[in-house]
């Protein structure tokens, strides 16, 4: 990545951009820096000034002048002080930099996660969307850390060379030598190194990914008895991350005791050629001294200019993904219309239609009516559309062609919070928000807790809510309870009453539910409906979730193949039949087999000790 | 059927913490658990302490030329200063090579000794039975097999060996110091003691001040998962502006904690540079006054100016690397925490017995089973199964019915009383043994990130394509099979996501029906599939079923109804047992089980006619 032409210019453009939005503070870390650069070559200085000075005058006259002393001691302890004056611009006022950097990026990634539609998020990963926020808006930004230092380090030399110039002209020839080539090296190291740490880092990300999966298929594992077979796989990336690391501490073990050695290199070579000034007294010992302190502080700064030549590419490529996050178009507009009244809405849909990005169609001039108050239950098979169709209705996505209509107001002309006042979708997939019982039910809306409760006992959650250590407040999540697929399916389905809406859309979202407390959350809607509840339209396999609804909806390859009640439709459709007694028919056909296995055998109850029902 | 209490999700082995251990003690246990660490380590050290010298030949040769006429006009020998210089230079040379060899032997035996622990750690994992209970800690047990050895390894690599050597390099020049003279060497030290009294606090500071920025950052990154995972609920229910919020506010708490830490950062960089401007102050002060008084030569005060610059550097690190050393020894302890959590689900290996050549029986003698600290799951079971037996075994969640299954498979170990397959109590079958004669089919058809075909040989690592095709058709799914993308070579996704839940099973059936097991254990599939598949699954379970004896955990009445005979868990107990229509006859808990199953299935009454 390092090699690719044009990703060093690439790379100072992004530190560019990210100087000039942090303008300010920015500009205090390079003062910072450019002090504590000045600073680091004045104390050489002030060692050289002193040893010709004072300590030198001292030593041969054999008496101490009080008057000097005192002067060397203010200019160590002032240039020190201004020196950690600088450091502290620089390390806190740089680090205050890259954090708001970060920070303001995360912001803006996930006002785009948030404003961009459904459509958009389909297309892209979790994970990759995850790590742009995170990982790659770090990466972007952790040049700007070692960049006030590495500026001011560049000013450093700067202000070195002169002062070497004042010293000695020939001693500065030295360090023309030593510098640069301290540099060059420092810029090779960089080159070299990062596409080996770059691959070690890909290669953690994979030992990771493989731990993972086996970690999450370990039932897998135990029950076929596949742990060896799991740890060779495992072991083989565990070794090739081992090599890639070895790989890359080789060349930190070449070039750091070079760079360490390199400036004390440059000192004998002062010391060498300075006492032969000293002799043709073209110098002055002081120069001699303050030369080679110059090369003694300044060695470690100067690779900070190679840290942040090595992490250029890797900003570049951070930067890339945040931007094509932040560069991202669409969203879904709303109008200002309002769902006027109260009470439950009326729900048509015209000539809908709707095919993937592909061109494949998922639902052709779909035509669909449903009175106010009543319950309609969509039953198809799988990919008939049916889910595609729930999205339709809220919003998630948008028609290619036709009109949704609540209560004759077309759905794209109501504001966003009228839309999500009107309807309330329950999908099949649950969502648990980092939060308390109570923000998950109420999502932020002003509800009393009496209204909560009500929800989740239609929902059939409020037993096991309520055995929570902390009821309402009880915290979910990661750092939570953790709770069962139809556990959170049923706070979803309380999430959704809790907000009155005037049409219910249920997407397959009992299906994790037990079978006897799904009887209990469908008799507790069908109770609503009848009383004024909303309008609901809800995804069926079960027949007692068929049961529920005034009228079955069949659809069939993205159509509606035909609608009626379940007696109707049973009677008249072949491929309604076969869907809806799909498990009756399972059934049957595993009670014959088990009636001939029983006769054949003979095995039945024979010779069991518990053979009859023990007393509960 | 009401909704499980969360006190009832089996609380299960903890992995311990591992908090309370010292760094010793952690230290020992860690090189004792990699012994390559260990590797070479006399020779490494020993490079180390050569490879510290190279710093100390500067001041010596500047006090040398010093002191030798630099300073005194033109008295100085140039080709004394030429030898001492390439004396110098080869002192260099040999620390340099010192230096390379040591941290070349330390990146391969560092390396090494935990690319070992990972993979010791990581098959520990595997052995533990706490996997089978908890996904949420999954997470973490992933953590410790990666990012905590990765922590352990840096700090090896860079941070502690940068202490080591600076201890060195502190020692040294302290050493030269007191040669030169023990008065300045005060001085300086006077200096630089106040930071060293304050490592202790400060290193802690910064170690919670750390500590604070790592939890910011765990909750930053699970509020930020909202707009991404929970994209359409936050659309349908247009909470957009209150995410927002929460994204914001966990944003800007995990700055306020990074600008905290820096803080700390800044404030201990900035008072070493300090202290070293006053020893240099000190020195020279100090140094004129003992040089005047004839106790000095000028050259010592000048080489005391380029030694304390030695000390700076590690004085400025000191607190950083201590920092990095207390997460790398709460890292390394919590590695070896996993490694010492002991695998109670042992395997007896060949000393064990193996399961006998006949159809399995099974036999529950008196087994009871209740997690650590909590109450029991299972008591007083005793039941014998014949060979070839179809058993459905059915009760509410947390009736103990999933516990009685992997008790049933050795997942886990009963806490009284004994199991016994064959004859042969499970503690003493050994594991290749009892993982092919034995095979459990989880809820879940957790499929792995590769082809059809990898993961059906998963049931059989020697099985060619034409074995697996035909298994495919022996469960009679090749209708399904002929409609996949690639065949055998279809790519199923992660956690086999590009095929739907059914789908999944049906790879799970014939996977299972690969390792052609005597005792097939299943834990029925709770969520709802497409009818089609549905039927289609139900095919593969009869075919993968017939001829074995199995017990399946069923969640749907059609698996009870054709079963031999049900066991009905109630409260941990068996409570009724006997085939399908004795028990509906008998009015007990399968009656109404099986009274609100059919409600559920079949048009009820009030259905619209």
């Amino acid at each position: 990545m390092s090699s690719r032409p044009g990703s060093t210019r690439r790379g100072f453009a992004v530190i560019g951009q990210g100087a000039r939005a942090q303008r300010r503070l920015f500009s205090v870390a390079v003062v910072g820096s450019l002090l504590y650069g000045a600073l680091t070559v004045a104390d050489a200085w002030v060692l050289g000034w002193a040893t010709d000075e004072v300590i030198t005058p001292a030593f041969e006259v054999d008496a101490v002048d009080v008057g000097d002393l005192a002067i060397v001691s203010l200019l160590f302890v002032g240039v020190a002080v201004g020196r950690a004056l600088g450091v502290i611009a620089r390390r806190l006022v740089g680090g205050i930099v890259y954090f708001r950097l970060m920070a303001e990026h995360r912001r803006a990634v996930t006002r785009q996660y948030l404003r961009l539609p459904m459509r958009w998020h389909q297309a892209h990963p979790t994970g990759q969307l995850l790590s742009n926020a995170n990982a790659d808006v770090e990466a972007a930004w952790a040049v700007m850390m070692p960049l006030p230092m590495a500026v001011g380090v560049l000013a450093m030399l700067v202000v070195a060379v002169v002062a070497m110039l004042t010293a000695d002209i020939v001693l500065t020839v030295v360090g023309l030598v030593i510098f640069p080539l301290l540099f060059a090296i420092n810029v090779g190291y960089q080159r070299i190194l990062s596409p080996r740490v770059t691959l070690a880092q890909q290669l953690r990300a994979e030992v990771s990914a493989v731990a993972h999966e086996s970690f999450d298929g370990a039932m897998v594992v135990k029950a076929l008895g596949r742990e060896v077979e799991e740890t060779h796989r495992f072991q083989e990336q565990a070794v090739q991350l081992r090599d890639a690391n070895v790989a890359a501490g080789r060349v930190r073990s070449v070039f750091d005791p070079v760079l360490e050695a390199l400036p004390t290199i440059g000192v004998l070579l002062v010391i060498v050629v300075g006492v032969q000034r000293v002799l043709s007294g073209a110098a002055q010992p002081g120069d001699v001294v303050q030369v080679a302190f110059l090369f003694t502080v300044i060695a470690f700064p100067v690779r900070a200019i190679g840290w942040v030549l090595g992490e250029l590419p890797r900003s570049v490529v951070g930067w890339d993904r945040v931007r094509a996050v932040l560069d991202a178009d669409g969203s879904t507009t709303y109008g200002s219309g309002v769902v006027a009244g109260s009470g439950p809405v009326a729900l048509e849909v015209r000539d809908l239609g709707y095919g993937y990005a592909d061109g494949r169609p998922v639902l052709r001039d779909v035509q669909l009516s449903v009175d106010a108050g009543r319950t309609v239950a969509l039953v198809g098979r799988t990919g008939s559309g049916k889910s595609t169709l729930t999205s339709l209705l809220v919003r998630l996505v948008d028609p290619d062609s036709g009109t949704v209509l609540l209560s004759g107001n077309d759905a794209r002309q109501l504001t966003h919070a009228s839309l999500a006042d009107t309807i309330a979708l329950v999908p099949q997939q649950t969502f648990l928000f980092d939060d308390t019982v109570r923000g998950n039910v109420a999502l932020g809306a002003e509800v009393s807790d009496e209204d909560i409760w009500a929800a989740l006992r239609t929902a059939q959650a409020d037993q096991f809510v309520a055995r929570l250590p902390l009821g309402l407040e009880s915290q979910l999540g990661e750092r939570g309870t953790t709770l069962s697929g139809g556990q959170r399916q049923r706070l979803a389905l309380a999430r959704a009453l809790v907000r009155r809406p005037r049409l219910l859309v249920l997407d397959d979202a009992t299906s994790a539910v037990d079978p006897e407390v799904e009887a209990a959350v469908l008799a507790g809607l069908r109770e609503q409906s009848t009383s004024g509840g909303p309008t609901t339209l809800v995804v069926a396999y079960r027949k007692a979730t068929i049961a529920l609804a005034d009228e079955v909806v069949f659809l069939d390859d993205g159509r509606i193949a035909d609608r009626g009640t379940h007696v109707e439709l049973a009677a008249r459709s072949g491929p309604y039949r076969d869907i809806v007694d799909a498990y009756d028919q399972t059934r049957e056909r595993a009670d014959r087999e088990a009636a001939a296995r029983g006769t054949g055998t003979g095995t039945v109850g024979a010779g069991d000790k518990t053979d009859a029902p023990v007393p509960a | 059927m009401s909704g499980v209490a969360p006190s009832a999700a089996p609380r299960g082995t903890a992995v311990a913490s591992g908090e309370d251990a010292g760094a010793w003690q952690t230290l020992r246990r860690g090189v004792q658990l990699s012994p390559s660490l260990r590797a070479g380590i006399g020779g490494t050290l020993a490079l180390a302490v050569v490879s510290t010298v190279g710093g100390a030949v500067v001041p010596v040769v500047i006090q040398q030329t010093i002191d030798r006429g630099l300073t005194g006009g033109g008295r100085i020998d140039q080709s004394v200063v030429v030898r001492l210089v390439l004396a110098s230079l080869l002192v260099v040379a040999v620390t340099t090579v010192a230096a390379y060899a040591m941290k070349v032997r330390l990146f391969v035996a560092s390396e090494n000794g935990l690319a070992d622990l990972r993979v010791q750690a990581f098959r520990h994992v595997h052995d533990l039975p706490v996997l089978t209970q908890s996904s949420e800690r999954r997470g973490a047990l992933v953590s410790r097999v990666t990012s905590d050895i990765d922590q352990v390894s840096l700090f090896l690599q860079f941070g502690g060996i940068f202490f080591a050597v600076s201890i060195g390099q502190v020692i040294v020049a302290t050493v030269i110091m007191a040669v030169y003279s023990w008065q300045l060497t005060a001085v300086v030290w006077v200096c630089f003691l106040p930071l060293v009294l304050a490592l202790r606090s400060v290193t802690g500071r910064m170690t919670s001040a750390y500590g604070r920025v790592r939890r910011s950052v765990g909750e930053m990154l699970s509020v930020i998962a909202e707009p991404v995972v929970g994209a359409s609920v936050v659309k349908a229910h247009a909470i957009e502006a209150r995410t927002q919020d929460r994204v914001d506010a966990a944003i800007d708490a995990n700055y306020r904690r990074q600008v905290e830490a820096q803080r700390l950062v800044a404030m201990t960089f900035a008072s070493a540079g300090l202290a070293g401007g006053l020893a240099s102050a000190g020195v020279v002060v100090v140094g004129v006054w003992l040089g005047v008084a004839g106790q000095l030569s000028i050259g010592t005060v000048i080489a005391f100016a380029f030694l304390v610059s030695l000390l700076v550097g590690p004085v400025q690190m000191a607190t950083q690397v201590l920092t990095e050393a207390q997460n790398a020894v709460a890292s390394w302890r919590r590695v070896i925490a996993l490694l010492d959590t002991p695998a109670d689900v042992a395997d007896p290996g060949a000393a064990g017995t193996r399961l006998p050549d006949r159809p399995l029986d099974i036999a529950f003698a008196g087994v009871g089973f209740a997690y650590p600290g909590g109450p029991d799951v299972l008591r007083d079971v005793d039941i014998t199964i014949a060979p070839g037996r179809r058993v459905a075994v059915v009760g509410e969640t947390g009736s103990g019915k999933t516990t009685f299954a992997k008790l049933l498979t050795r997942l886990m170990d009963p806490g009284r009383g004994q199991v016994c397959v064959g004859g042969v109590d499970l503690r003493a079958v050994p594991f290749d043994s009892l993982r092919r004669r034995v095979v459990m089919v989880p809820q879940e058809g957790f499929l792995f990130d590769s082809t059809l075909a990898d993961n059906l040989r998963y049931g059989q690592p020697a099985a060619d394509d034409a074995t697996l095709l035909a298994a495919i058709s022996g469960l009679g799914v090749s209708e399904w099979f002929a409609g996949l993308p690639d065949g055998l070579a279809t790519r199923v996704g992660q956690r086999g996501e590009s095929l739907s839940a059914g789908e999944r099973q049906l790879v799970a059936l014939v996977r299972a029906a690969l390792a052609d097991p005597d005792l097939l254990v299943l834990d029925e599939a709770t969520s709802a599939v497409d009818p089609q598949t549905e039927t289609m699954i139900a095919r593969a379970l009869d075919g993968l079923l017939r001829g074995r004896t199995s017990v399946t955990v069923a969640h749907r009445m059609g698996t009870a109804e054709a079963a031999d005979e049900v066991l009905v868990f109630a409260d941990g107990a068996l409570v009724e047992r006997g085939p399908h229509g004795r028990l509906v006859a008998a009015g007990g808990v399968y009656a109404r089980l099986h009274a609100s199953w059919v409600a559920q299935s079949r048009l009820g009454q009030e259905a619209p006619a």
